[in-house]
């Protein structure tokens, strides 16, 4: 599915990168711990986190997310926002909780990061 | 590309690609009061095998060669198309994934499947199998090409260099304690690596790998260097620092052992993962700590072993 899908299903705001919703979402993880994401998340996924510091769009940015959207209706701060604009990440916000995100977006037909494409 | 990376690869298209992407966006529709006599003409005219009927822009069914055919062998008297077209049409989205369009075209044996918009509802083009086919062959000569010029870009760069042996030195200062700024070194080396050429794999690994060591540095140190040996077959990343060191480095290698503080725990690190991840990232890694004199970390990509393959 597209970002714009996911926007929907997640009844998110866009923060960051209304001109990228047609970006192609693959799969999806949610998660806190910034070194879980760097291990078993895949490039080309969506992050859905509570946690909103600079450090997750870096994260996002070394990993090759394709996108992230901040869970419990919380806010980035300026920096987080300016450092996903200079790296083209877009940023969503949602005000359903972590686990109901996953949720509807699972039942949606999106695949976790240990689904779907095997690789070797 | 070798051969079992060219399937994983069409297995990742298939769920890539969008319907979309590959159909056929000029269809020749019919209207349900059009008479089969015209509907006769027309098939053979264009030589179309079928056609959407539509109706006030809705999509009503669809009417098939056999469809035509089965009324001329009932001798029937001429009537409009809508009495014998087939009405429950299977459809596909132009945001669903090829696989979903294989799977029904594999349920149902159809020939082709109509294509509309998930929100309108209206047309918007046709898919057969030979369109996915054609789709799949196309991307994979572009994606082949990429990967064909991010080759030799990086070659025609080392082998421009008349020298017996190249090798890039690049070297980034970390401050300590500065969590603000952390993993900008990361993010200049990754981008580095990107202009380069090299494979987008080996570019992620030594990212991840080195962002986990900077912020080692960040958290653990009053800050350190970087340094990153890029030669044609290999990329090996030193990370260096005179800070608290590491009294126990088989403990400190366990996944889940950590002594950050809870800040940084709060922003999401110090799960004792790190180094872990750095492990997995590399081909090879080399930890040396003394107590209260500092740690060397080396973390060896080699470029074979990046590209073509998910590190983790
Ligand atoms: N450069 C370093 N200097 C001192 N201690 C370090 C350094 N790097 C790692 N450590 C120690 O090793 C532990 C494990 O590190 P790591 O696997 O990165 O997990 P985390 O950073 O999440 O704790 C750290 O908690 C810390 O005690
Ligand atoms: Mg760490």
């Amino acid at each position: 599915m597209i970002l714009e899908d996911i926007k929907k299903i997640l009844e998110a705001e866009v923060i960051v990168g209304d001109e990228l919703l047609s970006r192609n979402i693959k799969m999806a993880c949610g998660c806190d711990l910034m070194s879980d994401v760097l291990s078993f998340v895949k490039s080309g996924s969506l992050l859905l986190t509570g946690l909103t510091n600079p450090q997750v769009v870096r994260t996002a940015e070394m990993a090759d997310l394709a996108a992230v959207c901040f869970v419990r209706g919380k806010r980035p701060d300026r920096e987080t926002i300016e450092l996903a604009k200079s790296k083209d990440i877009p940023l969503l916000m949602t005000h359903l909780l972590l686990f109901e995100s996953c949720g509807r977006l699972h039942l949606k037909g999106l695949s976790g990061c240990s689904e779907n494409v095997k690789q070797h | 590309m070798a051969p079992n990376n060219k399937i994983s690869k069409i297995q990742e298209l298939v769920y890539e690609i969008r319907v979309g992407e590959v159909m056929k966006k000029d269809v020749f529709t019919v209207s349900p009061r059009t008479h089969m006599s015209v509907l006769r003409v027309i098939l053979k005219e264009n030589r179309f095998s079928g056609a959407p009927v539509i109706d006030k822009g809705e999509l009503i069914g669809i009417i098939s060669i056999e469809d035509f055919i089965k009324w001329l062998a009932g001798r029937e008297e001429d009537c409009p198309i809508s009495e014998k077209m087939t009405r429950n049409v299977s459809t596909l989205y132009t945001d669903e994934p090829l696989t979903n369009a294989i799977s029904k075209f594999d349920q149902h044996g159809f020939g082709r499947l109509i294509v509309i918009d998930r929100y309108s509802k209206k047309l918007e083009g046709i898919l057969t199998k030979g369109d996915i086919v054609e789709g799949l062959l196309k991307k994979l000569e572009i994606d082949y090409d990429d990967e064909e010029s991010r080759r030799l870009r990086i070659q025609h760069f080392f082998e421009d260099i008349s020298a017996d042996k190249t090798v890039l030195l690049f070297q980034y200062d970390v401050i300590g304690h500065d969590f603000k700024r952390a993993g900008e070194c990361s993010s200049r080396l990754k981008a580095t690596l990107k202009r380069l050429g090299l494979h987008p794999q080996t570019t992620r690994r030594v990212a991840i790998a080195t962002y986990e060591a900077e912020m080692n540095l960040i958290i653990y140190t009053d800050g350190g260097h970087i340094r990153v040996r890029v030669e044609p077959h290999e990329i090996l990343v030193r990370v260096e620092d005179s800070g608290p060191g590491i009294p126990d480095i088989e403990k400190a290698l366990q996944p889940g052992y950590s002594t950050a503080p809870e800040w940084v725990r709060e922003l999401g690190f110090g799960a004792g993962m790190g180094l872990n991840n750095i492990r997995k990232c590399a081909s090879k890694m080399d930890l040396r700590s003394t107590a209260g004199k500092g740690t060397r970390l080396g973390i060896y990509v080699s470029v074979e072993d990046g590209a073509g393959c998910e590190a983790n």
